[in-house]
């Protein structure tokens, strides 16, 4: 067909969660409880935030970024279904038992990723954070002493950099677009600014896993100087407000993770042992 | 075709004598390139019939795909394990590409995708009316990747060689995209139906609703179907409703045996003498009524969608101004 | 409602890899060049179609005039010579 050379379909040959499961299913893989605790979080926050972001999709403000957002949203998928799977492998799990069988307590997603939609305006100043955090997370987590967890990385931290560059973009549209975009984007920030500060906490497992892991409050810097060069174009100044009390590493959650919880797993739960 | 003509000429009346001979000339190229089978570009002479016919019919079909990415977004969030959401996710922004490629094809015709979509909004465009039933189980993604998905293959395909040049190439590259969408419905239902007892009850209840629906996809019967025959003039329809319908019959026949499930129409044959699959009589009183808007979801649909359109204006003008704003500047830096 | 606002319309071009031309994939709505190019490679390259992106205001496309088919593509007609097929008393030739 004449247009053959411009519609090219290929699979393309990234890492896939296909690949780590093979790679535990042979033994090449083989988490300690420490590294799958670990690779829990990593994949509960992509995952949290997936679900949150796959309910835009028929419901953007224009249809092209019903495009953007759903792939964004299926990098995210992508990425959760990598650590889970990994994660799985400390405790002999799927992860479809992990995502689809844990309590909430169980989850260690941190509560910005849990945070509501809102409106646009939310979304893309929750993305913005999220990108710019999962970023400089990602790019040093290449250097992982674990090699699933930087090959994973490897892997994410091209995406989770388009992300940045998405959400940044419209970060300066909805700053300097409109009076009203301005005002919902400024109410944006700060509503969710309280919720960076977990995402930066040191605890002990990140003390225990050594180069293994990313210590959080390491990240902090960087990310605070390339989200103040995009927030200085966007003539915004971070909102001061002090710092909401976290805990979704150890279990303790926001009032919004059991609502998606009870969405995500009722059909799963329906039909326990089930395959789909 | 001659009815057309002299509808054309009789239009020409009112016009110059060299709009008159410009018209005529473009008329005859027209016809020639319809007898050989040839394509229209958008800027090439068209009938005005030729050129309405077409608008209506590709922004119905780019409605049908966003209005229709609704049904099935309803479970994304549910979907019952990640892999199928990933997949589930993928289809349905899928169809926001193929709403994007088909209004885009309509928008060379003169009209913008705005408009379109105001007309959507304000209930005044037609979708394909499947859209207006509900899943209300897992399984209806089954039954809407293999059915709705299949019969709309089944219509799109012929649509590639449409007269009409940025249809027929929209089509092509909906058509690859598509190619995986009904595969992971049948996926999903011969799951279901080697699963356990409820979920192979699931399955086959999902098939006995969206059966019926999905045949009425292919439009009125020959015999009630006023605009099929100038359009098959026209090279944009190439096979009539009955003969697709007829064909799409036959390959859910065949297809529902590997999935050892059934179809709810025990008159489904092959008819031996015409060499066509024939199936039990449908209840056209029903495709009106929820075409005329009394399905169980139009309301919820057609509301979604102007919450979309409308509660995101502030964006899509946010954008525009912020555009406005840097040409400006860098106007004034030049 | 505001119908004048809508975004305008971008064409796009896609190399499919390295070595091809940009090929017309298709077209857009988008405020501005930079959010076009992400707009197309969302839409356009969702399947590992491209390697490289063009986006191009619609209207700054000017076209050849489709009524003058004739005129305007006359002059290569029967200028045989211009092909390789012309040339018949070479053939057999090696190397040529």
């Amino acid at each position: 067909m004449s247009e053959a050379s411009a519609t090219r379909i290929t699979p393309g040959n990234a890492l896939r969660p296909e690949d780590i499961a093979l790679a535990v299913q042979h033994g090449t893989a083989r988490p300690s409880e420490d590294v799958g605790e670990y690779a829990l979080r990593l994949g509960d926050d992509a995952l949290i935030l997936a679900q949150r972001l796959g309910h835009w999709i028929s419901r953007a403000p224009e249809l092209e970024e019903d495009v953007a957002l759903g792939n964004i949203a299926l990098d995210q998928l992508g990425h959760a279904r990598s650590f889970l799977t990994y994660a799985g492998a400390a405790w002999g799990k799927t992860e479809d038992e992990l995502a689809y069988f844990r309590r909430e307590p169980e989850f260690r997603s941190s509560h910005l990723f849990e945070q509501p939609n809102g409106d646009f305006a939310v979304t893309i100043v929750r993305q913005f954070i999220v990108s710019y955090y999962q970023y400089e997370l990602y790019r040093r987590l290449t250097a992982s002493a674990d090699a699933t967890l930087a090959a994973i990385a490897a892997k994410a931290v091209k995406e989770v950099d388009y992300h940045r560059d998405h959400s940044a973009q419209w970060v300066l549209r909805l700053a300097l677009g409109t009076e009203e975009s301005r005002r919902r984007l400024l109410a944006g920030f700060r509503l969710l600014w309280p919720y960076v500060g977990e995402l930066f906490e040191d605890d002990d497992l990140t003390a225990r896993l050594g180069d293994a892991a990313v210590v959080p409050s390491a990240l902090r810097a960087d990310f605070d100087q390339l989200t103040g060069e995009v927030l200085t174009e966007a003539e915004i100044e971070i909102p001061q407000v002090p710092a909401a009390l976290g805990g979704g590493r150890q279990g303790r959650h926001s009032e919004h993770l059991g609502f998606i919880l009870a969405e995500m797993q009722v059909l799963a739960r329906e039909h326990p042992g089930a395959d789909w | 075709m001659e009815q057309q003509l002299q509808a054309v000429s009789g239009a020409a009346a009112q016009q110059s004598p060299e709009q008159q001979a410009d018209a005529e000339a473009g008329q005859a190229y027209f016809d020639r390139a319809m007898a050989a089978d040839s394509r229209i570009e958008p800027r090439d002479w068209m009938p005005d019939a030729y050129r309405r016919t077409l608008v209506r019919q590709i922004s119905q079909h780019a409605h049908s795909e966003i209005i229709g990415m609704q049904p099935e977004a309803n479970w994304i969030t549910r979907a019952p394990s990640l892999k199928r959401k990933a997949i589930l996710m993928a289809k349905v922004q899928d169809e926001a590409g193929h709403g994007l490629y088909l209004y885009s094809a309509a928008e060379t015709l003169g009209t913008s995708r705005d408009e379109m979509m105001g007309q959507l909004v304000a209930g005044k465009a037609r979708y394909s009316s499947i859209f207006n039933y509900p899943t209300v189980t897992w399984a209806d993604m089954g039954a809407i990747g293999w059915m709705v998905d299949g019969a709309a293959i089944c219509n799109q395909v012929p649509l590639c060689r449409a007269s009409f040049g940025p249809y027929g190439r929209a089509m092509v590259r909906v058509c690859k995209e598509e190619s995986f969408h009904q595969r992971q419905g049948f996926e999903i239902l011969l799951e279901l139906a080697n699963g356990t007892p409820a979920q192979k009850q699931m399955a086959q209840d999902a098939v006995n609703r969206w059966y019926a629906p999905s045949l009425m996809m292919f439009g009125p019967p020959d015999d009630d179907s006023p605009n099929s025959k100038q359009s098959m003039a026209w090279n944009i329809k190439r096979f009539s409703n009955d003969e697709l319908r007829s064909r799409f019959v036959g390959m859910m026949a065949e297809q529902v045996k590997v999935l050892g499930l059934s179809l709810p129409d025990a008159e489904i044959r092959f008819n031996e003498e015409t060499k066509k699959w024939e199936h039990g009589a449908l209840d056209w009183d029903e495709f009106k009524e929820v075409l005329a808007g009394r399905g169980p979801c139009n309301a919820q649909r057609m509301e979604r969608r102007r919450e979309a359109h409308e509660g995101g204006a502030w964006v899509r003008e946010a954008a525009t101004a912020y555009a406005a704003k840097m040409a400006a500047k860098n106007e004034v830096a030049a | 409602m505001s119908e004048s606002l809508g975004w305008p319309l971008w064409e796009v071009f896609v190399r499919s890899s390295r070595g091809l031309s940009h090929v017309h994939a298709g077209s857009l709505h988008a405020p501005d060049a930079a959010m076009a190019l992400r707009n197309a490679r969302d839409l356009y390259t969702r399947r590992n179609e491209g390697v490289s992106i063009w986006v191009v205001p619609a209207d700054a496309i000017a076209a050849s005039d489709p009524d003058s088919k004739g005129s305007f593509f006359e002059s290569p007609q029967g200028k045989d010579y211009r092909h390789a097929t012309y040339y018949v008393k070479s053939e057999g030739v090696k190397h040529l």
